[in-house]
């Protein structure tokens, strides 16, 4: 006999796309006043030349999203290299805050502290899950490739696992800037012109069909991710939460149509109905989870 | 036959895609060879290569009667359910007599240490350890004795981490293909084709590429996306996502990175300065012509260095002829 699955908790993943710091501000009003989220990460993944202009607001921002009821979880950059970046991640240790990281290095600092793990770490088995769990891993976002097949496996019996549900995924990271590269500037000058595309540069082939998008030193999927029509597969194999990454659509929109599908108040072709009508950067698709290419839309596959 | 390591710079550890490159390498004076099962334990799980249990207990041999050492990679992550095929590889490659074991997923890492104590271990590109504190994580934890440095830090920075490390060595890529991605955290090839380096052990692999006539030139795509467009009267390479010709801002450019390849041989004495154990040729897919000349003439660099003498830096430049080469991140001004 098996047990009726527990609510799926939503976590609004961190903004990995260099936004003003004002439209950065006021989104974070916004989720904090009105998204129906459990759980906000926030903090700069991707590029620490973006950090100090966080850093000014961020204070601001998570005492604001905590008076909203949310549980907030500072995240960390994802492919830190410099010392000054791990001691920036160091330093967001001390000050006690929840983290969630995304490499191993910060796992290292965190030193068996009990923290949260985002989808740049390598989580492929429940048996790697075991090794961070044991680590003080309290909550762990899978990988965005993972199939249905693996997630099954690995989210079985810890109440753990939270799986990328909305949002262009994240694909790769590179010590080279893409958005430097392709404006002629050199990394270290680049001006922030990653600023001008506030869900990412759109690359396409040479006969024009859009296939990735380039966030600074991150390359995303052109296509939007939204797993709605595995929501209930994935509240039965034991996943505790969804994770929205935020794009410049109304997410609280985003938030409110998966809080109703995990709800049961509407069903999968209504969300993808009503998110598609939204100004998305892409088509929606969920070809990573059913085991196919990531870049194959929802409506190709039955 | 090696000549007897007595001069000893540093390690040279060669690529061997099969039994006949094994000998091949070993043959042109690889100090280290390594290796892997030809399944998806290893990244580098393409047709035609790779060795079976019988294979690798051969080559092992192969190699250690002449005095050169054996690194066993089962460097993918394991598949959710399937530990039993990783751990298999790690106890077959054991008992086949491995110098090391070249692993990247934590709980292989974790298995290994704990069923063969005694057992070498490297940690592979593949786990990205790109800071001091990561390589920390994987040294204090399971006694991991090398790491090999990701293809994505400055020459600096390798000092730094050498440093570091110790007493955990670090080996470096110097030759061959180059990721322009943190290596085992890149999933652009299963975006366009579901099959990926961290879960098949694969990158753009052969059974999605296409090529197609068009006009005056050959179109190269994989997984249906176009990649690279050849004219006629130039050579068609290997497309490679990450190497590609794409649209971005009303540019077509090669985004990511140029057709290059890594020669890094100009670098080889400041990084033997800043302590590197170990100088990785890639290339386990490559043909055995390529493979004898590339570790020869690497060989000869390493040993004229040992024996505090300049290199010849021009010998390299004339293997990647017909292809343009790069130091890659290694040079600051690459980012």
């Amino acid at each position: 006999m098996s047990k009726a699955p527990k609510r799926l908790s939503l976590t609004l993943g961190p903004v990995l796309f260099n936004w003003p710091a004002d439209r950065w501000v006021d989104f974070y009003k916004r989720v904090a006043d009105e998204a129906p989220v459990d759980r906000v990460c926030l903090g700069e993944v991707v590029c620490s030349k973006r950090q100090p202009f966080r850093d000014d607001v961020i204070l601001e921002a998570v005492d604001r999203l905590e008076r909203g009821g949310k549980e907030v979880v500072y995240s960390t950059l994802a492919l830190p290299t410099m010392k000054r970046e791990i001691q920036a991640i160091r330093d967001m240790i001390q000050a006690g805050y929840m983290i969630e990281a995304n490499d191993i290095s910060t796992v290292q600092m965190l030193d068996g502290r009990p923290h949260a793990i985002g989808p740049f770490v390598n989580i492929y088995s429940e048996d790697a899950l075991a090794q961070h769990l044991a680590l003080g891993a309290t909550r762990v976002c899978l990988p965005p490739e993972l199939p249905l097949r693996s997630i099954r496996l690995i989210a079985a019996g810890n109440d753990a696992v939270e799986v990328f549900a909305f949002g262009r995924a994240p694909l790769a990271l590179s010590a080279r800037c893409y958005h430097a590269r392709s404006h002629g500037v050199a990394k270290d000058a680049c001006q922030f012109v990653c600023e001008r595309d506030i869900d990412g540069m759109d690359v396409l082939t040479m006969d024009g069909k859009p296939f990735f998008a380039v966030n600074g030193i991150q390359t995303l999927g052109h296509v939007v991710t939204a797993v709605t029509r595995e929501v209930d597969d994935l509240a039965a194999a034991g996943v505790v939460a969804l994770r929205l990454s935020p794009q410049s659509c109304d997410m609280v929109k985003v938030a409110t149509v998966f809080r109703d599908l995990a709800d049961a108040k509407i069903t999968p072709e209504e969300a993808n109905e009503m998110l598609s009508v939204l100004p998305l950067p892409g088509p929606l698709s969920d070809g990573f989870l059913r085991g196919l290419p990531g870049a194959r839309l929802l409506d190709e596959v039955d | 036959m090696n000549a007897p390591s007595t001069l000893r710079g540093p390690e040279l550890v060669c690529p061997a895609g099969t039994p006949a490159g094994l000998r091949t390498a070993v043959d042109a004076g690889a100090h280290s060879i390594y290796c892997g099962y030809a399944d998806e334990t290893n990244a580098r799980n393409f047709p035609g290569l790779n060795f079976d249990r019988t294979e690798m207990r051969e080559g092992i041999a192969y190699a250690h009667e002449r005095g050169a050492k054996a690194l066993v990679a089962l460097n993918t992550f394991v598949r959710a359910g399937a530990m039993d095929i990783w751990k298999r590889g790690v106890d077959d490659a054991v008992a086949a007599g491995a110098d090391a074991l070249i692993l990247a997923d934590i709980a292989l890492i974790a298995y290994a240490r704990q069923a063969h104590p005694k057992q070498r271990l490297h940690l592979s590109v593949q786990a990205a350890a790109a800071t001091p504190e990561a390589i920390a994580f994987y040294r204090d934890r399971f006694s991991i004795a090398r790491v090999v440095l990701p293809r994505v830090l400055t020459v600096e920075e390798i000092a730094r981490l050498t440093a570091h490390a110790a007493p955990c060595e670090t080996e470096v890529f110097v030759f061959g293909g180059l990721c322009v991605m943190a290596e085992g955290r890149c999933m652009l090839s299963s975006y366009a084709t579901g099959k990926s380096p961290n879960m098949t052990g694969v990158c753009s692999p052969p059974s999605h590429v296409a090529y197609r006539d068009e006009e005056d030139a050959l179109v190269a795509s994989v997984g249906g996306f176009t990649v690279e467009r050849f004219s006629k009267d130039e050579p068609a390479g290997y497309p490679t996502l990450c190497k590609g010709r794409f649209l971005a801002d009303g540019t077509v450019s090669h985004l990511f990175e140029d057709p290059v390849s890594l020669n890094a041989i100009e670098l080889l004495p400041r990084l033997a300065g800043v302590g590197v154990t170990a100088f990785k040729i890639e290339g386990r897919q490559r043909g055995r012509a390529y493979v004898a000349a590339v570790v020869q003439a690497f060989r000869r660099a390493v040993d004229t260095m040992a024996a505090g003498r300049k290199i010849d830096v021009a010998e390299l430049r004339a293997l990647t002829e017909g292809q343009r080469d790069t130091t890659g991140a290694y040079k600051k001004a690459w980012r």
